[in-house]
């Protein structure tokens, strides 16, 4: 049952193929029979066995969601009541939330049934799941490489088929690189578009979560249950949530695709580029019109993305100081000593770097020349796109310039795995949705194309990329070793 | 040398809203400890702020109270700095871009007027509390006041003495209490002040280098604080020395500054807008409501009152002194339809005179402005003398009656019946004839005495009036 969409899940339960327990069960067992991949930091055994009894009980009575009884995993950055929230970091290793996500409590109300929680990097940061305090993730594809990152553990449970989908989060392109190089479906939606309310900080203003599932028709349906405005979150929008399921079918004839030059320039593996080169041909048989677009200050979005993440960061990690919940050192001599050795000791380097950047980056003398300097940059970028996007309907390019790399190959140089991020950074800083779908494979490992559209037209970037997985079959190839 | 004082005030009032400027937990004060702090003041991993509305209309009224200008456009931002009451580790702050712009306030000091100019007041959240007492050692944290409300009021360095300053501060007090906006507690800290003191050489125009005097929370200390800080600068540089830009705790028990922190020392605060807000946006329809909303201010009612109720300056200060007195003032006049003076001796008399004597405020006192009336209408009509009515003040006081039943319950109608009055009269003259021989022989001042005994023979009742003109009749 695990190769099921969650669609068609949904159709076995109502039908009454297997419950909701047998269902859960055989994703626990699973999950235990992969443990080497390291995916989960929590497996919620219990209560997840007592949430799909509930669900059986409810599937027998009631219309319900599509979700009632369908078993998922969320991100451990995502606050959970009662199980605990680490994300990724010794910090909150012993952090058991006292209250739920907004995400999560919108899985809770449709019904889902929460396996446990993911693997990712410490505090979302990183891009191949390396900085975790609960050790490195294994890509389903290569067990000997990593999964990406930060929503590492999430991209290679739902490749494993460990879980029918998972939730991710995307700050520079944490949901489409780990989605992208595990060969799943990953979407970051508009900023604003899903809560962050009980959504571990890193970077406010680019936080977004999104769906992380094996086609697009299934990520339609998480992030129906995702999306929203919330009170909550003064950053949500209070816009109408369309049906995504709606318009997956929608004909393309005619769809404006535009290609970034910036894209498919310099530093771009070349079987990564023949692969979506391929792709792009598919809708150009769809009957869409290709051009070349320009985005000229894309170059600068990984300084300016290093300036704007650490500053904001740097502040949203203050209140991780041995107070009142976390890690804190032991016998501190004084008020000093608590501070100094609960976060030396808890955060992990990669957190402690980017701590001292946006801190320096803040500092007097240098707020202008950085943190000011790089919010203007930041409004060329997103300009950048506003004349794009006057051009062509939708952009479309690789995710990342190379497949997915060796564990501990990129640990040593932080800036040439910064460098891993080009061509997802300036969409965050931008604010608009994108998605990354399975395209094909470089040297044996899934490539993702990274579909970008205007601001709040999921809708549009869901059928296109649904439409893609109608003629193609990549999305539904499974790594060896778990089909 | 002659040294000119420069000072500039930074008050913080707490806004009287009814949940935290973030969050929906209580701002009510004295409850245990860390009853009232919610996820969000915890500042537990993923909560977000949300904007209290009422915060803004506040702000914004206060804004228009100091004629200044309303920023349509205004920005949260983020003070960085560790503290264990900081859940944070920040404190959502406004700093480029505050809601309420440049304005002035007027103040009086040894009878003329001076204009106070403010540079800007903006919002803020204020931290919990560390309690050292009583932890064998540790702190305690107490997260109830963290999110709290706070409207910081920036003054220009306008004030020139110790005296301006407590006049301002007094003034800026009474304005907030007036606007609703702030309960003016100095007590539980909903009002609280630091002072930016310098001297000059009289007569030079830079500034001298200021040291900032921290969270003096009485009109009395910011008086002293200050003295004895100009007192201390004085020294220092007529002693050839050179006073340095730090922050400086005033000891009440010792009267004198001392040295918190250097300039050097200070935090850099790291300021930089917060992401998890958006910036306010002030519409003109907001503004233009709340202007609706605005009351009547200090200055324009007590010239009303001089004008409407015809009283003096002195009166009118004293009862529009609070906005509170000035309505229990105003409702005694229009209930008891009576004479403005009348009903403003009361008041300002009797009345104040025993709240102040109980401690109690307006909305505590046990005689409201009804029966109050009740009382002075009596009094007004002769039912009761001025006397009488001092006693029924008291029954008042002390009992759920009105002066009515009072009066009736205990018989304390004023005789004016001058039958009645007369029979008195005669029975004490023909008692004292040796009293009658004396004032017939010139000694006005046995008159008195004569009244004296009327009035105890009629246990206060009789009118006295009358008692006046009888006895000037059998006297003769």
């Amino acid at each position: 049952m695990h190769n099921k969409t969650i669609t068609e899940l949904s159709k076995a339960l109502r039908e009454r193929e297997f419950s909701s327990v047998e269902l859960t069960q055989s994703y626990l067992d699973r999950i235990k029979k992969h443990n080497a991949l390291n995916s989960f930091i929590t497996i919620n055994e219990e209560m997840a066995l007592e949430g799909a009894k509930v669900a059986d009980t409810i599937l027998a009575n009631t219309n319900t969601n599509l979700l009632t009884g369908i078993p998922i995993a969320q991100k451990d950055i995502f606050c959970t009541q009662g199980v605990k929230t680490s994300c990724g970091s010794k910090m909150l290793d012993n952090f058991i939330s006292p209250y739920n996500a907004t995400v999560v409590e919108n899985f809770n109300n449709a019904g889902a049934v929460m396996l446990g929680k993911l693997n990712m990097d410490e505090f979302a940061m990183g891009s191949s799941n390396e900085t975790s305090f609960y050790g490195s993730v294994q890509n389903p594809w290569n067990t000997n490489c990593v999964p990406g990152g930060s929503s590492g553990g999430s991209a290679s449970a739902v490749a494993a088929r460990l879980t029918p989908a998972a939730t991710g989060t995307d700050t520079g392109g944490s949901i489409r690189q780990p989605a992208s190089f595990c060969g799943i479906t990953g979407l970051k939606p508009t900023y604003g578009r899903v809560s962050r309310y009980g959504m571990i900080a890193f970077a406010s203003s680019l936080d977004q979560a999104g769906p992380m599932t094996r086609s697009a028709e299934d990520a339609a349906l998480l992030l129906q249950t995702m999306s929203g405005f919330d009170t909550k979150d003064s950053t949500s929008l209070d816009i109408p949530v369309p049906s995504y399921s709606a318009s997956l079918n929608n004909n393309l004839e005619g769809l404006k695709i535009g290609l970034p030059k910036e894209f498919f320039s310099e530093g771009l593996n070349n079987d990564v580029a023949q692969t979506i080169e391929s792709a792009i041909n598919e809708y150009r048989k769809m009957g869409a019109e290709i051009k070349e677009v320009s985005l000229p200050h894309m170059k600068l979005s990984i300084p300016v993305y290093y300036i704007i993440a650490p500053a904001e960061c740097s502040a949203n990690l203050s209140r991780f100081d041995g107070v009142r919940f976390g890690y804190r050192c032991s016998e501190p001599k004084d008020l000093n000593d608590l501070y100094i050795r609960s976060r030396g000791e808890a955060f992990g380097d990669e957190v402690k770097r980017r701590i001292l950047m946006g801190t320096y980056a803040l500092s007097a003398g240098y707020y202008d020349a950085y943190y000011i300097k790089a919010q203007k940059v930041r409004r060329l970028i997103s300009e950048d796109f506003k004349q794009a996007f006057a051009e062509v309907d939708v952009l479309m390019g690789p995710v990342s310039p190379s497949p997915t790399f060796g564990l501990g190959e990129k640990t040593a140089d932080p800036i040439e795995m910064y460098l891993a991020d080009i061509y997802t950074i300036a969409v965050n800083l931008a604010g608009l949705p994108a998605i990354s779908i399975p395209a094909g494979f470089a040297d044996e490992k899934p490539v993702g194309l990274q579909i970008i559209s205007n601001y709040f037209t999921e809708s549009h970037l869901l059928n296109i990329a649904h439409k893609f997985q109608q003629t193609t079959h990549w999305h539904q190839l499974s790594p060896k070793g778990f089909e | 040398m002659e040294w000119e004082t420069v000072i500039g005030l930074e008050i913080h009032a707490q806004l009287a809203t009814k949940s935290k400027i973030f969050s929906s937990a209580s701002t009510a004060y004295g409850a245990e400890p860390n009853t009232q702090a919610c996820a969000v003041d915890l500042g537990l991993p993923g909560v977000l702020p949300v904007l209290n509305q009422e915060v803004v209309r506040m702000a914004v009224k206060f804004g228009m109270a100091i004629d200044a200008e309303i920023a349509p456009y205004s920005v949260f931002a983020r003070k960085n700095y560790f503290y264990p009451d900081l859940p944070k580790g920040y404190q959502i702050s406004q700093m480029d871009h505050p809601i309420v712009g440049t304005g002035h306030l007027d103040i009086e000091v040894d009878g003329s007027n001076k204009r106070i100019g403010i540079t800007r007041a903006h919002l803020e959240e204020d931290a919990g509390k560390s309690l050292h007492e009583n932890f064998h050692g540790s702190t305690g944290i107490d997260l109830n006041r963290a999110g709290t409300p706070l409207l910081e009021i920036v003054s220009e360095p306008d004030m020139r003495s110790a005296q301006e300053a407590v006049a301002y501060m007094r003034k800026i007090h009474e304005l907030v209490q007036y606007l609703e906006i702030c309960d003016g507690n100095m007590q539980e800290g909903s009002f609280r002040c630091d002072a930016n003191v310098s001297i000059r050489p009289k007569g030079q125009e830079a500034l001298g280098t200021r040291a900032e005097l921290k969270n003096i929370n009485s009109f009395k200390f910011v008086e002293k604080a200050i003295n004895i800080e100009v007192e201390r600068q004085i020294d220092v540089l007529e002693g050839g020395g050179t006073v340095i830009q730090e922050t400086r705790l005033y000891d009440a028990d010792k009267n004198e500054t001392r040295s918190m922190r250097s300039k050097e020392e200070a935090n850099d605060y790291r300021y930089f807008p917060d992401p998890d807000l958006l910036p306010v946006e002030i519409t003109n329809a907001l503004c233009e409501q709340v202007r609706t909303e605005l009351p009547e201010l200090p200055s324009a009612k007590k010239l009303r009152f001089q004008d409407q109720y015809q009283q003096d300056e002195e009166i009118s200060t004293t009862l529009t002194s609070s906005r509170q007195l000035a309505d229990y003032y105003e409702a005694v006049v229009k209930t008891s339809e009576c004479d403005a003076k009348l009903c403003s001796n009361w008041v300002s008399g009797t009345f104040l005179g025993a709240l102040n004597k109980a401690g109690l405020e307006i909305n505590e006192s046990p005689v409201n402005y009804e029966h109050l009336a009740g009382l002075i209408k009596r009094i007004a009509d002769q039912t009761i003398s001025g006397k009488i009515a001092k006693q029924v003040f008291e029954e008042l006081w002390n009992n759920d009656a009105t002066a009515d039943e009072i009066i009736e319950k205990q018989g304390l109608k004023q005789i004016t019946d001058s039958k009645e009055i007369e029979t008195l009269i005669d029975k004490i003259i023909a008692d004292n004839p040796k009293q009658v021989e004396q004032y017939l022989s010139g000694k006005d001042k046995v008159f008195g005495f004569f009244v004296g005994q009327t009035m105890k023979a009629s246990q206060g009742k009789a009118s006295p009036k009358e008692v006046n003109k009888i006895l000037e009749n059998k006297l003769k």
